[in-house]
């Protein structure tokens, strides 16, 4: 415990400095708020209706897409590297991770998501 | 400005406030509008070879609530022109504004329905930089008129002083009087 002493004190002093800003800010800060000052920063434009939306999901194909192709290949690397040693256990284990991807696979064939077009 | 509500006007706060108008005017952080061409030469004017960051002003913010000095850098049509006003008013205060460029300043050589005939017509300038477009030098000069403006306490977009900001309290009641 004596070895953390220092880690908090800096986790201390960090926190005060903050409220220090924070209070030299109110008190040395101008403040002049109004409503075109506090609207919502949309590039200079009006923004155009709220934030809080609720949008599709279609987002989710590429997210399937890319544990089939790109966590997979993360996760093949290392056992590719460690064949050797891994032996017979590591090949079944890998052909069982592979086979419930290509599940993944086949379904992203059915709904079409690699037809570019 | 700030304290001196808190504190009143006296030799304390004068004195902080003169610290406080060098470490702005060490820290401007821009907001750049490269609207066209000179918007190029403001990046050069960013780049290594002529460093801002020996001014302080290299932290190009591309968000007008953390920044403090607007460069209007391009010819500005009128369909922008609501643009640059809306992230003008979007600046906290204290700001200020350099006009960038012959077109920004005057509408240059576009003498056209389409272009606004010099951003002071819809924004308080500080500095206009002459060119078309400047070279980067020319904008750095400019900057340093800007700390110049700050250590001085002045600015066209804020008033400083509490005098100041008396005034415009009046100017500004006296419109809605006259509009009433």
């Amino acid at each position: 415990m004596q070895n953390y002493i220092p880690i908090f004190v800096m986790l201390g002093v960090g926190v005060l400095m903050g409220f220090v800003f924070l209070i030299l800010h109110k008190l040395l800060g101008p403040s002049r708020p109004n409503p075109e000052k506090l609207s919502t920063y949309e590039s200079g434009m009006p923004p155009v209706r709220t934030a809080r939306e609720r949008f599709s999901v279609k987002y989710y194909m590429v997210a399937v897409l890319f544990i089939l192709f790109d966590i997979e290949v993360v996760f093949l690397y290392p056992w590719a590297v460690n064949f050797r040693e891994l032996g017979l256990f590591g090949f079944i284990e890998m052909v069982l991770f592979i086979t419930i991807l290509f599940v993944g696979y086949i379904y992203v064939l059915k709904k079409g998501a690699l037809q570019w077009d | 400005m700030g304290l001196e509500h808190a504190l009143g006007e006296s030799a304390i706060t004068t004195t902080i406030d003169s610290a406080i108008n060098w470490c702005r005017k060490n820290s401007l952080w821009p907001m750049p509008l490269g609207i066209s061409c000179c918007g190029i030469e403001m990046m050069a004017f960013a780049m290594p070879r002529f460093d801002v960051s020996r001014f302080g002003s290299e932290v190009f913010r591309f968000s007008p609530r953390q920044s403090d000095l607007l460069i209007v850098a391009g010819t500005t049509t009128y369909k922008m022109a609501t643009v640059v006003r809306k992230i003008y008013e979007q600046m906290p205060d204290p700001k200020w504004v350099i006009a960038m460029g012959a077109c920004t300043s005057s509408g240059g050589m576009y003498r056209t329905y389409s272009v606004v005939q010099g951003i002071d017509q819809f924004l308080p300038v500080d500095v206009y930089v002459a060119g078309c477009p400047p070279r980067p030098d020319n904008l750095l000069h400019a900057l340093m008129m800007i700390q110049d403006k700050v250590q001085r306490g002045e600015s066209r977009s804020t008033p400083m002083t509490v005098a100041a900001e008396r005034l415009e309290k009046q100017q500004l009641l006296q419109i809605q009087g006259v509009n009433n």
